[in-house]
């Protein structure tokens, strides 16, 4: 290697030069193929593509509206939706933390507690809380309190005021804005007195128990002008606002029938929630759970599992059809449904419960002239997520979103002909976390798509809808903008599920007088 | 090494022959990937099972290492690809090839009892095609025809004449 000059005794002949370079050709034909390979990909992309207007734009989560002065919230309720929520606005109980970072420690993929560390804070406070659940209140109280975010090192600070009496909460000064996280009885009878108060409100779905009070409500409400935003979190799914925008390109054409359904199959699942050794006639203050329902003497069962009962729950209908149908109704706007035909069972969970394990609601809507199924089933878990029939397509909503041509499609009739659309392959398909909307995505990306797996780690973030859904709701309470599910949006959902109720409990079917805002 | 192994016609053209499939198939997964703004082994890593799955997994929990994994990902596919095809530096992207296959493998190994998110378009039991490719590459370096038939006979020529 240090003799340069050796090619004139040795030097390089031609031979050599022959066979060294021998295989460099095949470089040209590897380029030629892989411009004639980039080339058909592109035509496929673009011929399918042509026409349908999606933008390709990430979501980009806004900016905190965190100026100006602290919110300061109240929190009603907090048994197992109050901490989720409380979570999403930035307070955990120091034990929780700790125990998420402790799993973190021990398994480094689990990255719960760096993402609730890096959850932006909102610039709010909560200043008081209300459980009627003696250990409940204690703990509400302890996680509003962690400010810091810290575990087993908390140093109580700053505690918040305990109420056991959601009136009184309503009437402390210290309160702007509340949050709403009780049995589906309470919901509106507080929502109303909050909004009379005049505490902006973030209730949890659903919105009322009875037709009644969801016009007392929205009345409440509207009078009152506070910013109220239901509890449907769904309202900030990325795929969701990008079925929307398929729907409004007629990508999938006429929609005609939609399919949303609840597959669930353990007891947590189906309300059977687990009763806490601490809880008694002494740590619970009974009258006050029972509220307008009619009386019924102490029950463990009743106070925890609540939703199994019609006395102070709104079932399927009220806890599960409702995100459904929240889903239609933002990508859709369908609004109240003309009618309602529900028919369903105890089939299962023969626990003594007075609410369905299967339920089934068909709702029509005339002036789209589309059906909307729900199908719902507490004792299965074969997954069949939410699906919208098209003449020319169908559309899978989830977290992901695919989009499939119909084979008889008029719209896609050439395309198919040609071959250049396979009815079996999606035309469309999007995945949170990824740039772009693909025409043409390989099999490989299907199954991780499905599969959850994709937009898990990429791009740094997973982000909590729900913490989306309450800082919207913080950032209108600054600007006096509407959330994206308020009064309105509440009132069709609470009206819609009620109708599905109704039919199923008075075995009929129900009608939706649009003119005098009446169910018959 | 210093003696040029002496292979008959066929046995050097078949050499050289697997060499260049190996290499294109190679080269194609890397360009394929470095193209696609949106192509990310973070899945692949995720559906990761066997012994050494936690090892794997911890290759995407950071997006800083994932970036990394990506970047010598597709630039290992490609320079091996073009290694192979040329017959450029070839020893060392044989080896490099057979070291990219058998993470390729020890990721998703085919044993009895897993079953992997990623689609196989064929059955495997034990031995699968990363497995066959990575012992082909061993057979090219068992059989060297890079002194004879690739950019790396100049060196060689230098060296050994």
């Amino acid at each position: 290697m240090n003799d340069s000059n050796k090619n004139e005794s040795s030097g390089i002949s031609r031979r050599d030069v022959v066979k060294g370079l021998a295989t460099v050709p095949v470089l040209g034909a590897f380029v030629y193929a892989f411009y004639r390979k980039r080339k058909y990909t592109k035509q496929l992309r673009n011929s399918i593509l042509e026409n349908i207007n999606l933008s390709v734009d990430e979501q980009e989560i806004p900016e905190i509206t965190s100026s100006g002065e602290k919110i300061r919230l109240g929190i009603i309720g907090f048994g197992i939706r109050g901490p989720q929520i409380a979570k999403a606005v930035g307070f955990l109980h120091p034990e929780d933390v700790e125990a998420m970072k402790q799993a973190a420690a021990a398994n480094s993929g689990d990255t719960r507690y760096q993402e609730f560390i890096e959850q932006p804070n909102l610039n709010v406070e909560i200043t008081a809380v209300c459980d009627i659940f003696t250990v409940y209140a204690k703990r509400a109280r302890e996680a509003a309190a962690n400010i810091e975010r810290k575990g087993k090192d908390f140093e109580s600070s700053n505690m918040p005021v305990v109420y056991d009496d959601f009136r009184e909460l309503l009437a402390d000064n210290n309160v702007d804005a509340v949050i709403i996280a009780t049995p589906d009885h309470w919901h509106a009878p507080m929502a109303i007195a909050a909004a009379k108060a005049g505490k902006h409100i973030y209730c949890e779905k659903p919105m009322s128990w009875s037709v009644e009070e969801t016009f007392e409500l929205r009345k409440a409400v509207k009078e009152a002008g506070v910013v109220f935003q239901l509890g449907h979190q769904g309202r900030q799914t990325v795929a969701y606002k990008k079925a929307r925008e398929v729907i409004d390109n007629h990508v999938i054409g006429n929609v005609n029938l939609i399919e949303v359904t609840t597959n669930r199959n353990t007891p947590n699942g189906a309300w059977v929630y687990p009763i806490h050794p601490q809880a008694s006639p002494d740590t619970i203050d009974w009258p006050k759970f029972i509220g307008q329902a009619p009386w019924h003497d102490f029950s463990l069962e009743r106070f925890f599992r609540w939703r199994c009962w019609w006395d102070y729950s709104t079932g399927l209908s009220g806890d599960l059809l409702t995100h459904e149908y929240d889903a239609m109704n933002q990508i859709m706007e369908l609004g109240i449904p003309d009618s309602a035909v529900s028919s369903g069972g105890i089939y299962h969970f023969k626990d003594g419960r007075t609410v369905p394990d299967v339920l089934h609601t068909v709702f029509e809507f005339d002036e789209y002239d589309l059906t909307m199924i729900y199908s719902a089933t507490l004792a299965s878990s074969k997954d069949r997520g939410k699906v919208l029939m098209g003449h020319d397509g169908y559309m899978e909503v989830g977290n992901t979103l695919t989009v499939y041509a119909d084979r008889d499609s008029t719209q896609y009739r050439e395309k198919l002909n040609q071959g250049i659309i396979n009815p079996s392959i999606p035309i469309l398909s999007y995945v949170p976390g990824k740039k772009s909307i693909d025409a043409v995505t390989s099999a490989t990306e299907q199954y991780f798509a499905g599969r959850g797996l994709v937009y898990t780690y990429r791009g740094g973030k997973r982000v909590d809808t729900t913490h989306l859904h309450i800082k919207e709701w913080i950032d209108c309470i600054r600007t006096g903008d509407t959330p994206s599910c308020n009064i309105d949006q509440g009132f069709e959902e609470a009206i819609t599920a009620h109708m599905g109720t109704i039919s199923y409990r008075e075995g009929r079917r129900v009608h939706w007088d649009r003119e005098n805002e009446k169910i018959l | 090494m210093t003696d040029q192994p002496n292979y008959s016609n066929w046995q050097l053209t078949l050499l050289v022959v697997l060499r260049i499939l190996i290499g294109w198939h190679f080269l194609y997964e890397g360009l394929s990937k470095l193209l696609n703004p949106d192509w990310s082994s973070v899945a692949f890593l995720l559906d990761s099972k066997g012994f050494l799955s936690s090892f794997f997994y911890s290759f995407a929990s950071n997006p800083d290492i994932l970036r990394i994994v990506d970047f010598l990902n597709i630039w290992g596919l490609i320079l091996i690809g073009l290694g192979l095809i040329l017959g450029l530096f070839s020893r060392i992207s044989i080896i490099a090839g057979i070291v990219l296959l058998g993470m390729y493998y020890l990721s998703h190994p085919p044993f009895i009892g897993y079953t992997f998110a990623v689609p196989t378009e064929g059955s495997y039991l034990w031995i699968n095609k990363n497995l066959i490719e990575m012992t082909a590459l061993a057979v090219l370096l068992a059989f060297p025809t890079w002194q004879q038939i690739g950019v790396d006979r100049f060196i060689f020529k230098k060296k050994y004449s």
